[in-house]
């Protein structure tokens, strides 16, 4: 998978879906959603984030309710990554399915917000350019690589369709 | 090694005999539930997008009951598409504003031990309460399992929760989900199935017995499991239906730990905002005056709910300046409410009857609180702004908590209430 190398919001832990989404937006489309992402940790964030941005937090993120829009929303505001020390299992199979690169690493605390990050998922590492530390980061198992280089579970779906058909 | 009960039934619908936590297996999938919120509105597109059908409509639920009813022309929007979808793909189990999806599936029957069912919502882990694997997940995956029956799965580890001894008056299966989950974290079970076993377990009835599985989402956990029983039997027979006791874990199945319990031990407790793991014995929680109390979702308003409830209010009724709002997890649950007058003891007592659905729990619909309100509630989260403005405060606790917190017009041990020593 393609490295990915952006500027670092940081969050704490248990980040749930309702701080990244509150549920008062949810009836809205996703253009209008990423308009208040996060707005229930950091207000204002929306106004800040820009194209190729990376999250950085703590453990447990993207908990709470299934919402799906949690992902798709920090990926339309550009997020491309989220790097925590864990997810939650329903965040991590979301953002897998929308093509927001969800890299656990245990070391993720040391991480300062405003650096820059290189993510290189195959090699399994997280490099801090201004520091140049490596840290650990886990590599996705092949089954699940397998969609994410596809762009998302439609795009999955549609190359495997495609197979069965021909 | 033999296998854990979860880890059967991921072998069964992967079609092999033996799997192992961690492995990542695709599997087929016995029935789906999708509801009007990451429902319809958001896989139909998709849907299309591919040129696909349902896989078998047959095997599909479909819920109203995040936007029941309409609150603004926006919710009567979903709820059209909701409707067009289920007379599309002819989806023949189709409920609008009869209940929350996790309380109907079970009331309904649509479950079976042994099913490996999949849900498009975190509490779908609910349904593991009848010995299925139950499994929440977001609407893209629903997409997938709608347009092909399969998906994926990573075989979690095990952990045993080992209850024994029988819960005091007064104090609920919600109480011990709020000790367990404080005790051990919001994130204390991460990618873990929790499996609820010993003495304890077996003399809660189904409904009791759902909201540790319901919890199951506020600690982190993949889902929770309880091996079908008597209870269960009996359950399914009430319904006219007939079941064999499904699978149950191998004596000798590898758990990752074991974590033991005292029911006897418990007490009634609270969460207090804005963490579901900040929690404290009620009677501790003192000069905390509230305005609103809420009964309500798939985690505090099914029928045993109510009658707890009833049985805190009977014949009192609610502090001034206190709102008391009960929103049903089912129209079951409010029909038998209503036959045996625990509907009318609460509406008595002061309660204002609220739609069936989920309501304010996910702040959507009626009962929102504002900038300031302090609300007890028996909704299973209270991040800031879950139930409303993020200037609003939610205290969790039982459905015995929360009536009596409502007659006292601060947070109170219901057992104060009850003439229960505590
Ligand atoms: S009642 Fe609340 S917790 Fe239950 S399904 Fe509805 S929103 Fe989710």
């Amino acid at each position: 998978m393609k490295v990915i190398e952006g500027r670092v919001w940081k969050f704490g832990d248990d980040i749930d879906t309702d701080l990244i989404v509150p549920g008062r937006y949810l009836m809205y489309d996703v253009a209008e959603i990423a308009g208040h992402v996060m707005e229930g940790t950091r207000p204002g964030f929306a106004d800040l984030v820009g194209r190729g941005d990376v999250v950085v937090a703590g453990k447990n993120f993207g908990s709470g309710s299934s919402r799906e829009v949690a992902a798709r929303a920090l990926r339309e505001a550009g997020v491309v990554a989220v790097v925590a020390k864990s997810f939650s299992r329903i965040f991590f199979r979301n953002s897998i399915n929308v093509g927001l690169v969800p890299v656990e690493c245990e070391e993720a605390d040391v991480i300062e917000e405003s650096q820059t990050v290189r993510i290189d998922i195959d090699r399994g590492e997280v490099i801090i350019i201004e520091t140049e530390e490596r840290l650990v980061a886990k590599s996705l198992p092949s089954e699940v690589a397998a969609i994410m280089e596809a762009g998302g579970l439609v795009d999955f779906l549609r190359i495997r369709i495609g197979d069965d058909t021909t | 090694m033999g296998m854990t009960l979860a880890e059967k039934i991921i072998a069964r619908a992967a079609g092999v005999t033996k799997v192992s936590p961690d492995e990542i297996h695709w599997v087929d999938v016995d029935l789906a539930m999708i509801h009007d919120s990451g429902g319809p509105r958001r896989i139909w597109p998709m849907l299309d997008e591919l040129g696909l059908r349902v896989w078998d409509p047959d095997r599909v639920i479909l819920v109203a009951d995040h936007y029941v009813p309409a609150q603004d022309t926006n919710a009567a929007k979903i709820l059209q598409t909701t409707r067009a979808f289920a007379t599309e793909f002819g989806i023949s189990s189709f409920y609008e504003a009869e209940g929350i999806a996790h309380t109907l599936v079970v009331e309904k029957g649509h479950l079976r031990p042994g099913m490996l069912y999949v849900g498009g919502d975190s509490h779908t882990c609910t349904g593991g309460v009848l010995g299925c694997l139950a499994l929440g997940m977001g609407s893209t995956d629903l997409l997938g399992v709608l347009a092909t029956g399969r998906t994926w799965l990573r075989v979690p580890h095990t952990i045993r929760v080992n209850i024994d001894g029988s819960l005091g008056r007064g104090v609920t299966a919600k109480d011990f989900m709020l000790t367990m989950i404080g005790e051990r974290g919001m994130a204390g079970a991460v990618y873990r199935v929790l499996e609820f076993i010993g003495s304890g377990v077996a003399e809660m009835s189904v409904d009791e017995r759902s909201v540790l599985t319901n919890m199951c989402a506020e600690i982190g956990a993949k889902t929770g499991v309880i091996a079908s029983d008597e209870t269960t039997i009996s359950h399914f027979k009430d319904l006219g239906i007939q079941v064999d006791e499904g699978p149950s874990s191998d004596s000798d199945a590898g758990y990752l730990q074991s974590w033991p319990f005292d029911a006897s031990e418990m007490v009634p407790v609270v969460a207090r905002p804005h963490r579901h793991d900040d929690v404290v014995p009620a009677a501790d929680v003192v000069n905390t005056p509230i305005g609103r109390a809420y009964i309500g979702a798939c985690t505090g308003a099914k029928y045993a709910d109510l009658a707890m409830a009833a049985e805190v209010l009977k014949g009192r009724r609610v502090a001034s300046g206190v709102i008391l709002q009960v929103a049903p997890a089912s129209a079951a649950a409010l029909s038998r409410a209503m036959s045996d007058g625990t509907a009318e003891t609460l509406v008595e007592a002061g309660a204002q009857l609220l739609s069936t659905g989920c309501g304010a729990c996910p702040g959507l619909g009626s009962g929102v609180l504002g900038p300031g309100e302090v609300c007890i509630s028996t909704t299973s989260r209270n991040t800031r702004g879950r139930m409303g403005s993020p200037d609003s405060k939610v205290y969790l606790a039982s459905a015995y908590t929360v009536a009596a917190s409502a007659l006292a017009g601060e947070v109170v041990d219901p057992r104060s209430v009850m003439g229960v020593p505590a």
